[in-house]
């Protein structure tokens, strides 16, 4: 029972991080239906740019998350005024391609500066404590701390798209942009400044998850991956959605805990045969499969 | 004299819609434009918000050059577009699209007191204020538009086809509000299909033809112009 309790427990910790990796690229969807996919390098960034600042400082990477975010907010808008905005005026093919190039040039970039090894934080507040949070579940300091920040950051991103002038000015152009501009609302500016919350949600998010994960050069395209099917499960665009479907695929991502789980109850030989470990990912593109051909526009989506 | 339009010509990817027009509108006044399909009027409109490019003439609002200005900033001067589309924000509801209208103004209560007028001028809008535009039929989902159009306190209002695709009762009742904005000083530049109604409460009127300017005068003038009568009314 402690291992069910505990990859529950993991799996919704994991969904509420995953929920800000995702969250960026559903506004960015959202507000000018470009698909990123270059979103899991950006996440990339983010935890280079957690492991800098921290060793650097000498502090956990999760102390310098500002500087995460201000180096996602610039990535965002400079990719967008220097690429995006040439790149939307051509058919939907450049779009995904240019994405798709965005991705490998900053992969590449990666590869030259830090080179392929794994790297890791070694050294912090965080690491190697754990809290016990009774019914048998520990849960390592490093990962309840990512999550209960993803949470506030998912929170201030969902109260500013919603509270705030900017938040509507940023509905209207998702809604229709030629009409926003009727309204005298400044569409350019308002696309520009989606990419900068989406890619400044999401180096904060790898600021975070580079706590507990390594990175490599190589690592975006699973986060990406990851990161479309939260925002296919959520629907395209949806905040809420995003969040709702972070956590699904959080536990999803569990799956392995849960077979472990059934291993040990049943005591069926066969199922510790199974290198369901090995298979961890796939249970990802599974659903990813599935929900695009059961529910195409997701459970909160208004666009399809 | 508000805005003025001076020689100006539009082209779609080369071809020339619309060679060398010029217009006027004062303070207060209510000017029409008609002409049929494809004579260059959304054009024309679209000109003035600068959603489409000026090849060559000057938009002059008040004392200002606008030709060269984005649609947001055009609409920061004053000149608010109703579209024949209505472009309304469909999921949303009636009154989050009114108040998206009031984007440009700043103080609350500025805005609460525009609200309260197009609730007035159109009541059934205040009882759907919840509903999903695109929920509203099309008659209403038009009071939305102009609505919408009103909330910025436009120094003028340009209304595209206001009554296309209304059922006979409803173009009456939206040529009315245009008539009852007209007495309460507005400045309208009106685009119309139904050429009889608009020109008859219409202050001045022009006449557009395949993108030229091929007659302008009173709304009777023109009513009852010759070849106005023959080309547009078929007497």
């Amino acid at each position: 029972m402690d291992l069910l309790l505990g990859s529950i427990a993991a799996g919704i910790v994991l969904g509420m991080v995953i929920a800000l990796v995702a969250l960026g690229l559903t506004i960015i969807f959202g507000v000018m239906e470009i698909v990123n996919f270059a979103h899991g390098e950006f996440l990339m960034v983010g935890m280079y740019t957690g492991l800098l600042t921290a060793q650097a400082t000498g502090t956990d990477p999760i102390f310098t998350l500002p500087v995460a975010a201000i180096v996602g907010f610039l990535l965002g808008v400079i990719c967008y005024a220097g690429f995006i905005k040439f790149l939307i005026r051509g058919p939907m093919v450049a779009q995904l391609l240019g994405t798709f190039g965005l991705m490998l040039f900053l992969r590449n970039l990666a590869l030259l500066i830090f080179g392929s090894s794994d790297r890791t934080v070694h050294h912090g507040i965080l690491v190697g404590k754990s809290f016990d949070i009774g019914m048998g579940i520990i849960l390592p300091a490093t990962k309840a701390a990512a999550a209960g920040l993803s949470v506030i950051a998912f929170l201030a991103v969902w109260l500013l798209m919603n509270r705030t002038k900017i938040g509507k000015a940023l509905t209207a152009t998702a809604l229709n942009a030629q009409a926003a501009r009727y309204m005298g609302i400044p569409t350019e500016k308002m696309n520009a400044l989606a990419w900068g919350i989406g890619g400044g949600s999401v180096t904060v998010a790898g600021a975070l998850i580079v706590n507990f994960w390594a990175v490599n050069p190589f690592m975006g395209l699973l986060f990406t991956m990851i990161a479309f099917t939260v925002v296919a499960l959520g629907g395209f665009g949806s905040v809420p959605g995003a969040f709702f479907a972070g956590l699904v695929v959080g536990l999803i991502m569990e799956i392995p805990g849960f077979w472990d789980f059934f291993t040990y109850t049943f005591d069926w030989p066969w199922m510790a045969d199974v290198p369901m470990t090995s298979l961890k990912y796939m249970w990802i593109y599974v659903a990813y499969f599935v929900i695009t051909v059961i529910r195409p526009r997701g459970l909160f989506g208004w666009k399809h | 004299m508000i805005l003025e339009i001076e020689n100006i010509s539009v082209r779609y990817s080369g071809l020339p819609v619309i060679h060398g027009i010029s217009l006027a509108v004062n303070a207060g006044e209510t000017v029409c434009v008609v002409g049929s399909n494809g004579a260059g009027k959304s054009t024309l409109l679209r000109a003035i918000m600068g959603s489409q490019p000026v090849f060559e003439g000057r938009i002059i609002l008040g004392d200002r050059e606008i030709q060269k200005l984005k649609t947001e900033q055009i609409v920061r001067l004053g000149i608010v577009y109703v579209p024949e589309e209505k472009m309304l924000f469909r999921p949303i509801s009636v009154e989050k699209n009114l108040l998206l209208g009031a984007y440009i103004l700043e103080r609350d209560a500025q805005i609460k007191r525009n609200l309260e007028f197009v609730y007035t001028l159109f009541p059934i809008l205040r009882n759907r204020r919840f509903q999903a535009a695109s929920t509203l039929s099309g008659g209403e989902q038009q009071m939305v538009a102009i609505g919408r159009g009103l909330m910025s306190n436009p120094k003028i209002l340009m209304l595209d086809e206001p009554s296309f695709g209304l059922a006979p009762i409803l173009v009456d009742e939206v040529l009315d509000t245009v008539r009852r904005l007209k007495e309460q000083g507005m400045t309208i530049l009106l685009v119309e299909q139904n050429v009889r109604e608009a020109l008859g409460l219409a202050d001045r009127g022009y006449v557009l033809q395949t993108g030229r300017m091929v007659a302008q005068g009173t709304g009777r003038e023109l009513l009852e112009a010759d070849l106005f009568r023959s080309a547009f009314l078929g007497i």
